[in-house]
């Protein structure tokens, strides 16, 4: 459904993604994780056009997306830092965002009201705190009904309740077959969902396997410390590198 | 893309700065047309305050109104919607906007005091200059994710054109005053925006007699039907020009 092919993106001296060449179908739940500063960001910007790769291409459904900015409307996205315009009330801005996307006729308000957005409606995106807007975003995200959903650190701020409720959400959305990526640090709430791993370190995908493929290789049940185990490896190899330069 | 637009007009209509400008603009000028009694001088000191004032409040206030809406410029991108039709939606609205302020508060006094063919090339000349500005503005912005520094690189463009340009004009002439130099002045001109407006209404005015020599080289290409055509569409290209650049540099910027 979403391919990346041989992308890589230099911010000045970082490299912040080399040469990722992965694809996404629908139907998987891809748990996207990695050490702070690893390309998580960058990668899903790329996907939604917000990053423009130096090379390398992105297709989806078989399509560049460089072409045509239609295929967003299949994309639902949560930031990991909502921002939204100071000076409109929640109410406006979600009138506003279906006024732009009139076309769309199935609407999926369940997280609006699930959230209670609808009582908050006058309050302006300004005063919000950080889990309300987490909150909008989330809602804003699942809205469109989209087949693909993007979800950068979803639970980040959200109380137990609210994250709960997006778990949850998130379940549902997985068995009507939707396209899911997710990337988090908190490993726990990833588990019980994700059907694939893509563990990114600097830039590099340095593991794309399923989950279960993943467990019986490690024999860890927990995705935690299954990754803590690869975590340990890899900079122990990097050691190893910088102990043979060194000597 | 009309929608877009139509949100960031509401935006400015909110914050009322427009307003603001539009009263200034309908207090300046009907206070010179009430003060002077030849509505040709009026609107000469008239020419002079628009030609400071709108560039700079064209420029100050799409640089903030940009940064302000970086948030909403965002979010409408994560939504289908090309970064062209986010682009020029925004600068539909803000130049809409200005322009509005602008005819309302300069274009009603000068048609009920001054209505000829001089008070209408003002007001022309105005449009388009808070056009070109606004373009200017969104070139300067694109460039540069840093507010500050944004609005610095405005406030540096409106200094260049508004007071270096005739300063670095000057001196050229003054170095090179033993040759024949009134080709190249009318060229020179071309390259500020500010300085083709002037010319443009000045002609209109009938005061070029006091520009001197220069002054009738100018009267000679300009004061032609082509010659006028051309200086409009010189000032057309300074609105299109920065714009399209603008256009192209956010098309492949990272956001």
């Amino acid at each position: 459904m979403i391919s990346v092919q041989h992308v890589g993106k230099r911010f000045r001296k970082l490299q912040a993604l080399n040469d990722i060449d992965v694809s996404f179908e629908a139907g998987q739940v891809v748990s996207l994780i990695g050490p702070n500063g690893s390309g998580k960001t960058t990668l899903i910007k790329s996907i939604l056009g917000l990053v423009r790769p130096d090379t390398g291409t992105i297709l989806f459904n078989g399509r560049p997306i460089a072409t045509d900015v239609n295929y967003r409307r299949h994309i639902g996205y949560m930031p990991q830092i909502g921002r939204y315009p100071d000076n409109m009330t929640i109410g406006q801005l979600f009138r506003m965002i279906r006024d732009l996307r009139r076309e769309e006729t199935e609407l999926d308000e369940e997280l609006y009201f699930r959230y209670k957005l609808d009582t908050l409606s006058d309050k302006s995106m300004r005063s919000l705190s950080g889990g309300t807007r987490q909150k909008v975003s989330a809602a804003l995200a699942f809205l469109f009904n989209p087949p693909v959903l993007i979800l950068d650190e979803p639970t980040a701020g959200l109380d137990p309740v609210a994250s709960g409720v997006l778990q949850e959400k998130i379940i549902r959305e997985k068995n009507k077959g939707k396209l899911i990526v997710i990337t988090s640090h908190v490993l726990t709430d990833l588990e019980e969902v994700t059907t694939h791993v893509l563990y990114l370190q600097d830039g590099r995908v340095q593991l794309h396997e399923t989950w279960e493929a993943l467990r019986k290789r490690t024999g860890e049940h927990k995705l935690g410390r299954a990754i803590a185990r690869l975590m340990e490896e890899g900079t122990a190899k990097h050691e190893f590198l910088y102990l043979k330069i060194a000597n | 893309m009309l929608k877009i637009s139509r949100y960031v007009l509401y935006d400015i209509a909110r914050n009322k700065v427009v307003l603001a400008y539009t009263l200034f603009l309908l207090l300046v000028s009907l206070g010179l047309f009430q003060v002077e009694e030849n509505p040709s001088k009026a609107l000469l000191s008239l020419l002079n305050i628009i030609l400071i004032v709108v560039p700079l409040v064209s420029m100050v206030f799409a640089t903030i109104h940009w940064y302000n809406s970086y948030e909403f410029l965002e979010l409408l991108l994560t939504q289908p919607l090309g970064r062209n039709k986010v682009l020029l939606s925004e600068w539909a609205g803000i130049g809409g906007s200005l322009t509005f302020a602008f005819v309302a508060g300069v274009g009603v006094p000068v048609l009920i005091y001054g209505g000829s063919a001089a008070g209408v090339s003002l007001l022309v000349v105005g449009v388009l200059l808070t056009l070109a500005f606004t373009s200017l503005a969104f070139l300067a912005s694109v460039c540069s994710r840093d507010k500050a520094r944004g609005i610095g690189a405005a406030l540096l463009l409106w200094f260049f054109f508004a007071l270096i340009y005739d300063g670095l004009v000057l001196l050229i002439l003054f170095a090179f005053s033993d040759y024949p130099l009134e080709g190249i002045t009318l060229a020179l001109s071309c390259f500020n925006p500010v300085d083709l407006g002037r010319i443009y209404i000045m002609l209109h005015l009938d005061v070029s007699a006091l520009m001197g020599y220069t002054g009738a080289v100018y009267k000679d290409f300009l004061g032609t039907a082509a010659g006028m055509a051309v200086t409009l569409g010189i000032l057309a290209l300074w609105v299109v020009l920065p714009l399209a650049i603008a256009n192209r540099i956010f098309r492949r910027k990272d956001l």
